[in-house]
């Protein structure tokens, strides 16, 4: 027990006195499930929007894939993006110059976006679709193009997306089974928060742990706090 | 006068059935036209039909001429507009609702058209409101001052006073007289209260499964129906 508290107090002082180990972690977990937000929200917005707007052959199955692809494990998506860029993989040996290597950034932003997208794109589908049906007809009738009154709906879904990119953030900045395999936890250039976390604990270093664990715990707490800012604003 | 609309063996079907069949209906410019008829007689479909937003499975809509299809252009269009039966307001406020036909076509600094539109509405106080918050009775004349801010060539009206008080319903009755009056608007005003249309509509016209029974000068339309199913409606006899 006594363990414990000296071990919040101690992740509590590393964190306030910038220990650079520690703040190089936080940084990087920021930069790669930004990045990987980033991405996946240029191409999950647009893809829920479009499922949730437009009917065409095979939509279901686009939905189901999505929604298969919102729970899908990371350590399952850390094995494909690692059987795809290792060396003996897929991608690997063709040396393309876009294809990331194993055990760097690239790869884990990857690994993340894999992670991201289906749910950006699954909470957008969602929103959109709760949009009433009558408002873009009604859209129209005030002088709407096509393209307008499909504009309208997407704001009127706003709400909706930014519960997406919240969703799909908190998805992927608490994950570790994917950044472990594609990253590899290397000290100073791919060790993050969740990695870290694990690593320490192992080694017996609880303080560090437990100073990890609350940061990872504070950024969803912040990422919330903002999220419902934006939502209460409207109401 | 050449027509504004001009209805040659228009149908619409939905799922097989037919919802509009009317095979020749002539509208005047600058003309008040009432529609009566009973829930599901197609007069929404026929609202729908006349703004451009459905376009007939046969025969033809001409508007100015120009037949409804999805070609015909937005310029046209947008001399037609709606206020619904069940209005959708943006999750907005009301000045915001009211201003979006306006900006649509271009027009930033609307705040003084807006102003003025709610105000004779009796909303004068709610332009900061959140649309999501009105009465139905607010929401309702919201709706019809972000169609009638567009001053339009054709108002297209889907039983704009059903929920309306009546000193509201006296209050957007004025209303359309005075900008049917002023600016020479063709008004369609489908409504179940026989006796709005005998107050407002210079011609009125009976909507039965699809069809138009009769359409006559309203006068004689209640007074004198040559149909006896028109009789029977005016009479609230109709057994549907
Ligand atoms: N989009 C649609 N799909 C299928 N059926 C429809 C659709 N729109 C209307 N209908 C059907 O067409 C018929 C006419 O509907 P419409 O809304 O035009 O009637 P209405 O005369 O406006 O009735 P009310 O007075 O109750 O508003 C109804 O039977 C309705 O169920
Ligand atoms: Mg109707």
């Amino acid at each position: 027990m006594q363990q414990i508290w000296q071990g919040i107090l101690q992740g509590l002082r590393l964190l306030f006195t910038g220990d650079p180990a520690l703040w190089r972690i936080i940084l990087l977990s920021a930069k790669v499930s930004g990045a990987a937000l980033l991405i996946s929200a240029v191409m999950g917005i647009p893809l829920g929007a479009i499922l949730g707007l437009v009917k065409f052959p095979g939509k279901r199955l686009i939905q189901a894939a999505i929604y298969t692809g919102m729970g899908l494990p990371p350590v399952v998506v850390g094995l494909a993006v690692y059987l795809l860029l290792s060396r003996n993989g897929i991608l690997g040996p063709l040396n393309l110059p876009w294809v990331p290597e194993l055990f760097t950034v690239p790869a884990m932003v990857l690994a993340q976006v894999i992670l991201a997208t289906p749910l950006v794109a699954g909470y957008t589908m969602t929103a959109v679709a709760e949009v009433d049906p009558a408002l873009r007809l009604q859209m129209q009738s005030l002088g709407a193009s096509h393209a307008q009154s499909l504009l309208a709906v997407l704001r009127e879904a706003h709400l909706g997306v930014i519960v997406a990119l919240v969703g799909g953030l908190g998805g992927i900045i608490s994950e570790v089974g994917a950044v472990m395999m594609v990253g590899g936890n290397v000290e100073g250039s791919t060790r993050v928060l969740t990695t870290a976390i694990m690593l320490e604990t192992r080694r017996g270093n609880f303080d560090l742990a437990i100073g990890l664990g609350f940061v990872l715990l504070l950024l969803a707490f912040l990422i919330n706090v903002g999220a419902a800012h934006l939502l209460g604003k409207e109401h | 006068m050449a027509p504004v609309f001009r209805l040659e063996s228009a149908k619409k079907s939905y799922a097989g059935r037919t919802v509009v069949d009317i095979d020749r209906l002539e509208i005047d410019p600058g003309e008040f036209l009432a529609i009566v008829g009973p829930s599901g007689a197609g007069k929404s479909t026929l609202l729908r039909l006349l703004n451009f937003l459905e376009y007939p499975d046969s025969g033809k809509i001409y508007y100015a001429g120009q037949a409804s299809s999805p070609a015909l252009p937005l310029e046209l269009r947008r001399q037609v507009t709606t206020v619904f039966q069940r209005p959708v307001l943006l999750r907005d406020n009301v000045e915001n609702n009211v201003a979006y036909g306006l900006r649509l076509r271009g027009l930033r600094d609307c705040h003084a058209e807006v102003r003025a539109v709610l105000g004779r509405l009796g909303l004068g106080k709610l332009h900061r409101a959140q649309a999501r918050s009105l009465s139905s009775g607010e929401a309702q004349r919201v709706a019809l001052a972000r169609a009638i801010v567009l001053q339009p060539a054709v108002l297209l009206l889907d039983e704009p006073s059903a929920n309306l008080d009546p000193y509201n319903i006296g209050l957007i009755e004025d209303m359309l007289r005075e900008i049917h009056q002023a600016g020479r608007t063709t008004v369609l005003l489908v409504t179940h209260n026989i006796f709005q249309a005998k107050r407002l509509a210079q011609r009125t016209a009976l909507m039965l499964e699809g069809r138009i029974i009769e359409i006559s000068p309203t006068s004689e339309f209640f007074e004198n129906p040559r149909d006896r199913r028109t009789r029977a409606f005016v009479n609230g006899e109709m057994i549907y």
